[in-house]
């Protein structure tokens, strides 16, 4: 009877009203990571296993007493949520428990390229039947906008202060779907909650698929992008519009489909110029314009190299 | 007279200024609160004075940064909190098999694991002593104020610089974030001390010399000397040895280097202590609680007196011991479930019972809950 139950609500469209993330959890308004793991859990429906990592997702979504996960959820440490997904998977193998059940691993963009990389490629390497998400709100939000090693190029955080000398984090975005792909697992992609019906189906796409899969979504962050909470979704479509974020699909390896953004494309001051995290871009002098050059190349090289236009 | 630069200063900042004084020029660190003041700053202020900060990783990396810094000539730091300090300690035992200089600054929240992320403790007293594997005999500060924060990040490099081996502040969520007034001291009155350079002929040089204060000059990369580093035990030269008596004689030097010394590196406060028959130990953030409470409970005419060891490890043993001949009554404070207390009952005589009063539940320790253990131990 319950076997039955469970095949019969995941055949029907994620709903709407009753999301197996509860409403009343601790967001903040227009939290791009809140609305991310709606749809990534309505999509993978109540059969599901999670774990997440120490960031915001953890702390808004359980606040004493109350959890808003309606499936088993634990969570792990900041570096290991990986790693604990692999146990869960192993363990319900071993106990002949692991037919229609998907086991989702979770965690920010801190918690999954800087500290938990090693879990992460560790899990992914030994070839676990888990869809491994990472919530890609560029810094450490969580302890106060901290770079990380998905912030991107130029971005102000509280530990790439912008000053006389200092134009931001000076470093690139680490390709973390790219990192995924080269361990030869069969499904890496990016989304962003930009677009939340390509979120789902690439969700619903990567736990039919056996093996370790990896999801990247871009998800706003108006306190530590600095822009109104109503503009979280106009902010992802802009990043993607833009060419800064590239939206594909790698299947074993190789590069299967991309978002192409043709003659929708904006100039990247558009995204910019919506966060106050890149204000000191358009300061209008000399260095400056140097700056928002580089970020239009970075723009110009995603299109080249993903073939987006 | 130039005015004193007085100043209104969070623990953290005041940790970060502290340790732009003592001439920092490396800071290696992951954000993790309540800490991450101290990484925030110095991420602004080092490019300012020609330092260095870089965000690792994580904290295994930012730990072994701050070995790498050290090794290479820098002034090197790294600030963390209860879990972070975890992730750091097979580094630590590194950088004391090593003997590498360098700072972390574990600024305490409530724990285990995960534990109260924004609420006070003093629960890795024990962790800083005993979290790496092997035989440690490591130094840890403890700091009470804003000002001692200062001061006591200064004292934290020049005691790694003078004794080659790592060096641990402890602060706690409370010191970390309050604000409490400062006096910033001039240069001219702060007292810098650097690692012992080699005076020999770089084909003499050993890294790992026995001295008669079993503290060797340290050269650093690239000034000409040769020399090999290894986390494998190892003989003075530096290289690994199996050989049962060199074994112990390296480990020997490491503790022989903290524990022959301790005289110097111990460093204290009392209160009250000439007549008492009631001692009151007290370190960190619950030392200002036990301030109060002796006060209150002196006028309830208790004969009772504070110990503060500012110095928690090595632990001020032989300057208790003495204080301890006289008292009937020690009273250990402090936010866990009974650490430091385990020191106080080894070095007290029968006549001396040793109580504790704890608190756990991630707020501080207030002067009562002092005084009302006082009231109730004393018979």
């Amino acid at each position: 009877m319950a076997e039955q139950a469970v095949k019969k609500k995941k055949k029907t469209k994620p709903p709407v009203t009753e999301s197996l993330l509860a409403p009343g959890h601790r967001a903040c308004a227009g939290c791009g990571e809140a609305l991310g793991a709606k749809l990534v859990m309505d999509a993978a429906g109540p059969n599901t296993y999670v774990t997440t990592c120490t960031g915001c997702l953890e702390v808004f979504s359980t606040p004493y007493p109350e959890s808003a996960w309606k499936m088993p959820w634990i969570h792990s440490l900041f570096e290991n949520s990986s790693a604990v997904a692999a146990g869960i998977e192993a363990a319900l193998i071993a106990q002949g428990r692991d037919k229609d059940v998907n086991i989702i691993a979770q965690g920010g963009d801190g918690g999954t390229a800087d500290i938990g990389i090693g879990c992460l490629s560790g899990m992914l390497e030994r070839g676990h039947n888990i869809l491994y998400v990472c919530y890609d709100n560029e810094a450490y939000m969580n302890t106060g906008v901290q770079r990380s090693g998905l912030t991107p190029f130029d971005a102000r955080t509280s530990t790439t202060p912008v000053g006389k000398r200092s134009m931001g984090n000076q470093t690139n975005k680490k390709n973390l779907p790219e990192i995924a792909a080269a361990h030869g697992i069969p499904y890496s992609a990016t989304a962003t909650v930009g677009y939340p019906n390509d979120v789902i189906r690439k969700v619903q796409k990567a736990l039919k698929i056996k093996g370790p899969k990896f999801l990247q979504i871009h998800v706003p962050c108006p306190l530590g992008w600095i822009h109104p909470t109503d503009q979280t979704i106009e902010v992802a479509k802009l990043a993607v519009l833009t060419g800064l974020i590239p939206i594909f699909e790698m299947e074993d390896g190789k590069l299967t489909r991309v978002r192409k953004i043709g003659k929708n494309r904006k100039p990247v001051e558009e995204y910019l110029k919506a966060q106050g995290r890149f204000r000191h871009l358009f300061k209008g002098t000399p260095e400056a314009e140097a700056e928002l050059e580089k970020v239009r190349q970075i723009a110009e090289a995603n299109i080249e190299k993903y073939g987006l236009a | 007279m130039a005015e004193d630069n007085i100043k209104l200063m969070q623990g953290n900042e005041a940790c970060a200024y502290g340790a732009l004084a003592a001439g920092v020029t490396f800071f290696g660190g992951y954000p993790i609160t309540p800490s991450t003041e101290i990484a925030e700053i110095l991420s602004r202020e080092m490019p300012k004075n020609g330092g260095r900060f870089i965000q690792m990783e994580d904290e295994i990396a930012s730990m072994a940064a701050i070995i790498g810094a050290s090794v290479a000539g820098a002034k090197s730091m790294t600030a963390t909190s209860g879990p972070g300090f975890s992730l750091m300690q097979e580094n630590l035992g590194y950088a004391y098999m090593t003997e590498v200089p360098c700072v972390v600054v574990d600024v305490q929240r409530g724990g285990p694991s995960t534990g109260l992320p924004t609420k006070v403790a003093q629960a890795d007293t024990m962790q800083a002593k005993w979290g790496t594997h092997g035989d440690f005999f490591p130094i840890v500060l403890a700091a009470s104020t804003i000002e001692d924060t200062y001061h006591m990040t200064i004292k934290a490099f020049n005691l790694a610089e003078k004794y080659r081996t790592p060096v641990t502040l402890l602060l706690d969520e409370v010191l970390g974030h309050m604000r409490e007034k400062i006096r910033i001291p001039d240069s001219s009155e702060v007292e810098i001390v650097n690692r012992i350079k080699p005076t020999v002929p770089p084909e003499w040089y050993q890294h790992f010399e026995l001295t008669a204060t079993h503290v060797s000059p340290m050269a650093n990369y690239g000034e000409g000397y040769r020399f090999h580093m290894t986390g494998l035990t190892h003989d003075p030269s530096g290289f690994p040895t199996a050989k049962p008596a060199e074994i112990k004689e390296k480990l020997d030097k490491l503790k022989s280097k903290i524990m022959q010394n301790a005289d110097d590196i111990c460093a204290y406060s009392e209160e009250f202590l000439d007549d008492a028959h009631i001692v009151v130990i007290a370190y960190g953030i619950t030392a200002r609680a036990a301030q109060q409470a002796v006060r209150i409970a002196r006028q309830r005419r208790f004969k009772v007196g504070l110990f503060q060891p500012i110095t928690i490890w090595p632990f001020p043993e032989k300057r208790l011991r003495k204080i301890l001949e006289n008292a009937d009554l020690a009273i250990v404070a402090e936010l866990n479930q009974g650490q430091l207390i385990h020191e106080v009952r080894k070095i007290a005589k029968t006549k001396t019972r040793v109580v504790g009063t704890f608190r756990y539940d991630g707020e501080l320790m207030t002067p009562m809950q002092i005084v009302d253990k006082i009231k109730e131990a004393h018979r």
